[in-house]
Order: C-alpha cells, then sequence, then structure tokens
C-alpha cells in the first residue's frame, strides 16, 4: 500500500463503508423516526419510561451491541441459521441497533421542542390526524435531518462493534474504521492517517448533502 | 406544503436506497470474477492470529489458495487465545495460532483435530538503546531476572495472546511473578505494545516480524535473540467436524493441506526477503516439535 492513492482495494473499503453505514442509517430512519414522532405526538401510560430507554439507548455503548449482536448470530448462537456472521448485513444490524435509538431519540426532540399549541390549533382549525401530524413533521424537518446527520455520522465512525461481527475481512467486511485499526497494528501510520482522511472526507461529503438538503428546505 | 415535506422525505430515501441496492449486488460481482473450482461450501472461517495479519504473510498465502481451489478465506485475526477459543465454540473452521500449550488443551478437549507443525519464527526481547537492566547478550530468563531486580519498565502484551502466554511462561520459569507499576499490561496487539514500550523506553518481548514491520517506528533494539526458549511454533489445526456439525470440513482440510504443500511452504519460506532482506518465518512443514527438542 505504497500508493494509497491508486489502490482499488481503499476504494472497495470506502465504497463498503458508505454502503454499510448508508443501510445502517436508512433502517434506523425507517425504525426511528416513526417511534420518534409516536412517543411526542401520543400520550400513554409509561411513555416517560419509553422514552428514558430510548434516550438510554443514544448512549448505548457500540461494543456492548458489538458481543450481543456476534453472540446471537455466531453459528451456534440463536440466529446462527442465517449465516451472516461476518458478513455487511451483520455489521449493517450492528450499526442500525447503535443508530436507531439516536435518531428516535432526536426525532423525539424535534417534535417535541414545536409549540405544543401549534397542533391543537391545526386540529381545531379542522385538520385530520393525519394532516395535522404531517405539518408537525414539516415544522420539524431541521431537526428530523439533524437526527439522521447524527445517526450516520454515530455509525460511520463506529469501529468496535464492526471489527466483531464483521471481523475486518480483505474485500468483504473491511471498512475504513477497521482498517485503520489494522494499519495501525502494522505499524503503518502513514497509510492509517490516509484512511482516516477518506473516513473524513466521506463523512463530511454525507453530512454537507444533508445540510443542503436542510437548508434548502428550511427556506 | 406537503409536497416538501414529500420530496424532502423521497429524496432521502433515493440517496439511501442507491447504497442499498449497489450493497446487494455487490457480492455476486465478486463471485463472478472467480472461474477456478467451485467447492460445495466455499466459505473458510481462518481463526489465526494478529501477527500473521500484520506481518503481511496472509496477504500472500490467502489470495494463492483461493485462485487455486475457489475457497473463499474469512481472516478472523484475532489473539490466539480467542482464536482458541472460537475453535472450542465451533465459531471456525480452521485455526493457525502459536501457543502450543493451549493448544495441546484445544485438541484433548476434542475441539479441534489434525494438530500440524506448519513455520516458525523467533521472539526476540527488546529494549531502548541505554539498556539500563544491562541484559544485552544474556539469557532470556537471566535477562527478566535483571528487568525485575531493577525495576526497568516492561510492556507485556496482556491480552492473552500467544506472545503473552509466551511471555508468562518465561516469567514462570524465572520464579517471578511481575507485578508493581514496572510492570504494565496493554491489552493491545503486538504492534501497538511496542509502540507503547518504545514511549515509555521499557522493555517487551516481541515476534520478531512484527518488530520488523514496526521498526520504522520505533527505537527499541533487540536485545536478546536465539535462545531456543524464544523460538515461536505456528500450528494449524481444524475444528472437530464430529463436534461441531456446521463446521466446513472440506474447507479447513483444504486450507490446512495446502499450508503443508509444497506450494505454501515455499511462500512462506520465501515470505519477506523482498522487504526486509530476510525471511520472517522458516516453514517446517512435516517436523513435529521433537525437531526443537520441546
Amino acid at each position: 500500500m505504497d500508493n494509497i492513492w491508486q489502490d482499488p482495494d481503499i476504494l472497495a473499503v470506502t465504497l463498503l463503508t458508505v454502503q454499510v453505514s448508508g443501510v445502517a442509517t436508512l433502517i434506523s430512519i425507517i425504525l426511528g423516526v416513526p417511534l420518534g414522532l409516536w412517543l411526542a405526538l401520543s400520550d400513554f401510560f409509561g411513555k416517560k419510561f419509553i422514552v428514558s430507554v430510548v434516550n438510554f439507548g443514544m448512549g448505548l455503548p457500540p461494543v456492548v451491541v458489538g458481543l450481543v449482536v456476534s453472540l446471537m448470530l455466531w453459528r451456534y448462537g440463536p440466529l446462527g441459521m442465517l449465516g451472516i456472521m461476518y458478513t455487511p448485513w451483520a455489521m449493517i444490524i450492528a450499526q442500525a441497533v447503535i443508530a436507531s435509538p439516536i435518531v428516535a431519540g432526536l426525532s423525539f426532540a424535534a417534535i417535541s421542542s414545536l409549540n405544543p399549541n401549534l397542533r391543537l390549533q391545526l386540529i381545531s382549525l379542522g385538520a385530520s390526524r393525519r394532516q395535522a401530524n404531517l405539518i408537525l413533521i414539516r415544522e420539524a424537518r431541521l431537526g428530523l435531518l439533524a437526527a439522521v446527520m447524527a445517526g450516520f455520522g454515530g455509525v460511520v465512525s463506529e469501529v468496535g462493534a464492526s471489527m466483531m461481527v464483521g471481523g475486518n475481512i480483505k474485500g468483504q467486511t473491511r471498512v475504513l474504521t477497521t482498517a485503520t485499526v489494522m494499519e495501525v497494528g502494522k505499524g503503518n501510520y502513514d497509510t492509517a492517517l490516509a484512511l482516516s482522511f477518506i473516513l473524513l472526507l466521506v463523512a463530511y461529503s454525507i453530512v454537507a448533502a444533508l445540510t443542503y438538503l436542510q437548508n434548502r428546505t428550511a427556506k | 406544503m406537503r409536497n416538501k415535506v414529500l420530496k424532502l422525505i423521497g429524496s432521502m430515501v433515493i440517496i439511501l436506497m442507491v447504497f442499498g441496492l449497489t450493497a446487494c449486488q455487490k457480492a455476486p460481482k465478486q463471485q463472478a470474477a472467480q472461474n477456478p473450482p467451485k467447492p460445495a461450501r466455499p466459505e473458510v472461517i481462518l481463526a489465526t492470529t494478529t501477527s500473521t495479519q500484520d506481518s503481511g504473510l496472509l496477504d500472500v498465502i490467502v489470495p494463492a489458495f483461493e485462485k487455486k481451489t475457489g475457497y473463499k478465506i474469512k481472516t478472523i485475526s484475532v489473539g490466539t487465545g480467542q482464536a482458541l477459543a472460537m475453535g472450542e465454540k465451533g465459531e471456525a473452521d480452521v485455526l493457525l495460532v502459536h501457543a502450543p500449550d493451549a493448544e495441546k488443551k484445544v485438541v484433548a478437549g476434542g475441539a479441534a483435530i489434525n494438530r500440524r507443525m506448519v513455520m516458525h519464527n523467533d521472539f526476540v526481547l527488546v529494549g531502548p538503546s541505554e539498556d539500563p537492566a544491562k541484559i544485552k547478550g544474556k539469557s532470556v530468563i537471566d535477562s527478566l531476572k535483571a528487568i525485575n531486580s531493577v525495576k526497568a519498565v516492561f510492556v507485556s502484551r496482556g491480552d492473552d495472546s500467544g506472545t503473552h502466554k509466551l511471555e508468562q511462561k518465561l516469567w514462570q520459569t524465572a520464579g517471578i511473578k511481575p507485578q508493581g507499576t514496572w510492570y504494565q499490561e496493554a491489552g493491545a496487539g503486538m504492534g501497538q505494545t511496542l509502540k507503547i514500550a518504545d514511549e515509555k523506553k521499557g522493555y517487551t518481548i516481541s515476534d520478531r516480524a512484527t518488530y520488523l514491520a514496526q521498526q520504522k517506528n520505533i527505537a527499541l533494539q533487540v536485545l536478546v535473540e536465539g535462545d531456543a526458549k524464544l523460538l515461536n511454533i505456528y500450528h494449524v489445526m481444524e475444528v472437530n467436524p464430529d463436534k461441531f456439525a456446521k463446521v466446513n470440513k472440506e474447507g479447513a482440510k483444504a486450507f490446512a493441506d495446502y499450508l503443508l504443500s509444497d506450494e505454501g511452504q515455499a511462500l512462506i519460506s520465501s515470505f519477506g526477503k523482498d522487504k526486509y532482506g530476510q525471511a520472517l518465518f522458516t516453514a517446517d512443514g512435516g517436523k513435529t516439535e521433537k525437531d526443537f527438542g520441546l
């Protein structure tokens, strides 16, 4: 890896990083945003408890997630028949578990921070429940996009769980963070630094794209 | 108004779906690139020590093996302790490790079979050039005693790896129970441990391959080498398919056989010559521990 910029392996590693973290973020949006909305817009017994669990989940240590997902996915674990340990799918699952509470928690906060009277007013003006919810989502869109960015940022920079469930296998599950750790182990600090730079670049590009979207919709 | 929300959500979903779809397409593309024989179960999980990966040896052997046989090796590079544990739980198919005593226990327990010697290199005792314990040229055991008596900083792997196990055995042989602020457990891989020892101007025990790979980053010198107690012998073992039905028995055997084949042994004995001017490993196919008087 003397000339890292011309190494096709690096491109594959970068691509896989974006794919794994992208799909994990997508899953966390599908799970997290509705959960956050539901918590913010409904009232029921035990809601405070669920909110506290979600907030706790935002700080879920990735290594714990990695360990538990490993135990589940191992050949002789309860989900061993899926045969996805040490594949990108295992990494996606682990990362989605890490990101979902972040997205849910921040979505909840974004909707909750709206003026509570807004909803009452919308309903009094004759909006249906669904219409009112859609308008609230629109009003909270900046916060929701921030939630997505935080989720993506959390998983793309994650290393412990990806190492445990992916195994850092060359050409299969090697992503930028695990490759960086490996290069440090090999003593190739220059390559590790270059990989870190690519990781920063990837993280920034995605966040910049989402920020652009945020600004545009902010109007 | 609602249009905008939908547009926003839509564009987000599209961006992420593109990632998703390309992720799904990736696997078949890779398979299509291969044309050699197609084994029934191509995936083989190799649990091994960090030194085989960090030295770069596996980057040479694994592609050659895959090209020849069509198997796909999944290298999980962890400490020898963890690699053996994976074998004991049936989570790996084949093990390439370097901790003879621990290996024998795994074989005796029935989790692994067909333990065969593959290669060796040697460990070196490295330290700062000032050499505060004056160990240069001494035997390993005398060196450890000297380090203990002056309480010079010694950095241990502390991670249950093969290197760590050997180090502990050496302390035991020297009759010392290392403890105190001078004895520091890094809990890290070899490369990282060498770096820590270098920063703290301490001593440590390293396999030669990792030391040579790290040499450009550190000032530590080889102070003790060539002692018979410092041999670092690697064995390959297949995880017992009679005990764990999910093990890829054919793949494991094929990889172990390849390591011991003329081709595999030639790759091992020439590895490192171009980069370091010396081979990092000595191929030992067909030998047993008796040949080394162990």
